[in-house]
């Protein structure tokens, strides 16, 4: 459950950029192959933020999808776990999006 | 400002563009700032609960005799049990309970250093909490991650649980001494290990009748010369 840890610091994150506004949304990007899991970052988004200035405040994810490159025959593909192999054989392959973990950006009131 | 009540009404957005790790991360980079300083080799050791951590950090501090200088950060939930049998190798110890957590992270790990303060070219070994999840996403400012399988396990823990072996640069196969009362197939572990981290070393042993444990402890005085001013 490292969901409950990483979403405590996403709430310090946001209380150090706006300390002194009401915070309405909290807009998020975690991506399929991150290793967090959105709904256990949902369960734990009520109780990080219960005395804060983003009590209330909702959380809107988008989970952008694995995709990848090989290096070897340049082709791009999708990616739905960690095992990095292209159809031609290859484990050179760059991943593109799925790893993302972040905050893009809050509501204020 | 809302015309009828006063309440104010209107929302505006805020852009942080902010990775969620980003405070880990950078304490994680001023641990291994501070580790490369004193010319020291960290391991993060990570593996399930019960695949021989300790068991292989007492042999490993053993074996080697004090050259180099060993000293460990204990990582559990709750007890000193771990730190315990590592003080009785004659080692310097930290433990760190993490109460509710379930992972060491980087400012745990600075507060360890600091209080273990290890000496100049030596070996700190980090044992995080046993799982083989949530340890993987946390950077400690170590210099390599080893992973810990053991043979009871089964050996479709590599694809089972791949955020942990995509970040292993090294694989330890532990109580390979079971192997003739267990149904473990090596060679597919070690195929799935690599299907998830290409090209990682996997190294059989037993922690507890060392067998395979020379072949560990090479490849422990080959990162150690490298970061450690003597020859080790």
């Amino acid at each position: 459950m490292h969901e409950l840890s990483i979403m405590s610091s996403v709430v310090d994150t946001v209380r150090e950029r706006v300390p002194d506004a009401t915070v309405t949304c909290v807009r998020m990007e975690i991506g399929k192959l991150s290793g967090v899991l959105v709904d256990s970052v949902l369960f734990c988004f009520d109780v990080v933020v219960a005395g804060t200035n983003l009590e209330g405040a909702s959380l809107d994810i988008s989970s952008p999808p694995g995709r990848a490159r090989c290096r070897a025959c340049g082709s791009s593909f999708d990616l739905d776990d960690l095992i990095f192999l292209c159809s031609c054989g290859s484990a050179d392959v760059q991943v593109l999006s799925g790893r993302e973990l972040r905050i893009t950006s809050v509501e204020v009131a | 400002m809302c015309a009828t009540c006063g309440c104010s009404e209107e929302t505006h957005t805020v852009v942080l563009e902010q990775d969620v790790l980003a405070k880990n991360n950078h304490l994680a980079e001023h641990n291994r700032a501070w580790l490369a300083a004193r010319n020291v080799l960290a391991l993060n050791i990570m593996s399930s609960p019960g695949a021989g951590k300790t068991t292989l950090l007492e042999r490993t501090i053993r074996s080697l005799g004090g050259a180099p200088v060993i000293s460990v950060i204990e990582g559990d939930q709750e007890t000193r049990f771990d730190a315990d049998r590592i003080r009785t190798t004659g080692c310097e110890v930290v433990q760190i309970n993490t109460g509710a957590g379930c992972h060491l992270d980087a400012s745990m790990v600075h507060n360890g250093l600091h209080e273990l303060d290890p000496p100049r070219d030596s070996i700190v070994l980090v044992e995080n909490v046993g799982n083989l999840v949530c340890p993987a996403l946390f950077d400690l400012g170590e210099s390599y991650r080893v992973v810990i399988t053991s043979v009871t396990e089964g050996a479709d823990k590599p694809r089972k649980y791949p955020h942990m072996f995509v970040v292993a640069d090294l694989v330890l196969l532990n109580k390979v001494d079971l192997l003739p009362h267990v149904d473990f197939d090596v060679d597919r572990f070690v195929s799935d290990a690599r299907m998830v981290r290409p090209d990682v070393t996997v190294l059989p042993l037993s922690a507890t009748v060392g067998t395979g444990v020379d072949a560990w402890l090479d490849w422990l005085r080959d990162k150690c010369a490298r970061v450690c001013a003597p020859a080790v």
